[in-house]
């Protein structure tokens, strides 16, 4: 048992985004609303930020903005340890994710309001009767 | 069905969970992602680029390529609310308030219009007065938060911030004066012609600053060939190249958020709305 816990304590980012991606997936899978369905999507996505954030992050490690790099002019300057930052590559990746994903929200809701004008409604069970009836 | 889906979400996670084991403990400087190539990104992107925001360097130089179909996927989806929602059909009833008494006049006839001036202003069905508290509070913030996001792009090189973060906080700016006012009075100020062609522009600067360094002889996005353009000091013309790329994304993301908001929040129609 006490692995176990010093397991979880090692790796607690994981469990994280692992219990918000579920949370994200069920809200997609279970729930009947539209609206519900995007903002379990939008659940999903942050989950998966936190991920990629989470595995960039050392201990010890600041944030990837070197200091003094017009100290020393011409690459003279103080040698930069790599373990000193934190892994710069995961931060850039998400950070256009993050943009990326807003607009993405912001298209589903354009198609949820045009199915809205169309059926008046945004439950998938009605829209499903509605749809078949034709 | 949502017993279904409670036993697939559970058995996803689960299935998630056992694969924990293998992954790296949670800040491990040994771990596979900090190994590789981002020690070579630490390590040399000062020298290499002269820009000490690491992520900045990364984003708009290392994979400055990338960076681009990500501001044109920015754009695609700007257009895509406006294809989609976008309503011209002209409006049936039209509603003016005269202003001095605060009478509402309501014209069912289309034919019939008024004059918009000083006495008489167009107005919507659904109109509230806007509070005067939450008017004044706006007007007095609007302009610190973009100037603030002008920093954020202007300082991207240096300290936490870039075209996408500036963007998104100016575009919020003009979406707080949307709320805190009215829609009319943003389209008013901000019309739709001019967003759209900022959203352009931002894709139009971004490419062309590639294509200008391909036309000085080098790669597409490859700053370095710009030094003859610009009179500064050699050294630091990749920042500089990194700054009008950030520039060209910030005015994409700025413009295409007002965009999406205008769209949805009055179903297309640019009048009615929050």
């Amino acid at each position: 048992m006490a692995d176990f816990l010093a397991l979880i304590v090692a790796k607690y980012n994981y469990w994280l985004y692992i219990i918000l991606m579920m949370i994200g997936l069920y809200a997609m899978v279970a729930k009947n609303n539209l609206i519900k369905k995007l903002v379990g999507m939008n659940i999903f996505q942050t989950a998966i930020i936190l991920f990629y954030v989470s595995i960039g992050y050392k201990t010890e490690g600041t944030i990837p903005i070197i200091q003094n790099a017009h100290g020393g002019h011409g690459g003279h300057g103080a040698i930069i340890h790599a373990a000193d930052y934190i892994n710069p590559l995961p931060h850039v990746l998400m950070l256009t994710a993050i943009v990326v994903s807003v607009a993405t929200f912001g298209v589903a809701m354009a198609l949820c309001v045009r199915i809205y004008q169309r059926y008046q409604t945004l439950e998938e069970d009605e829209l499903r009767m509605r749809l078949s009836e034709k | 069905m949502k017993l279904l889906g409670f036993i697939i979400v559970c058995l996803v996670g689960g299935f998630l969970l056992y694969g924990t084991g293998e992954l790296p403990d949670w800040g491990d400087p040994q771990s596979p992602a900090s190994l590789h190539l981002s020690n070579d990104y630490i390590e040399h992107a000062v020298e290499e680029t002269q820009v000490p925001n690491l992520v900045t360097a990364v984003l708009a130089d290392y994979r400055g390529f990338d960076t681009m179909f990500e501001t044109a996927v920015v754009f695609c989806a700007g257009l895509a609310c406006f294809l989609l929602l976008r309503d011209f059909r002209p409006r049936k009833d039209h509603y003016y308030r005269h202003v001095p008494t605060g009478v509402v006049l309501h014209f069912k006839d289309n034919s019939k219009r008024l004059t918009v001036g000083k006495e008489f202003e167009d107005m919507d069905k659904e109109w509230v007065p806007s509070d005067t508290v939450i008017k004044t509070v706006c007007r007095m913030l609007i302009p610190f938060i973009q100037i603030y996001a002008l920093y954020v792009v202007a300082h991207g090189d240096f300290s936490p911030g870039g075209g996408f973060q500036g963007g998104v906080i100016f575009g919020s700016s003009l979406i707080l004066l949307a709320i805190s006012y009215n829609l009319k009075t943003l389209v008013k100020r901000v019309s739709e012609k001019v967003l759209s062609i900022l959203a352009a522009l931002g894709v139009l600067i971004y490419v062309g600053i590639g294509a200008i360094a391909m036309l000085m002889g080098g790669n597409f996005l490859d700053y370095s060939k710009l030094a003859p353009l610009i009179p500064i000091d050699p050294g630091h013309i990749r920042a500089i190249g990194m700054l009008g790329v950030e520039i060209g994304v910030g005015i994409t993301v700025m413009a295409v958020m007002v965009i999406i908001y205008i769209n949805i929040v009055s179903e297309g129609r640019h009048e009615e709305g929050l």
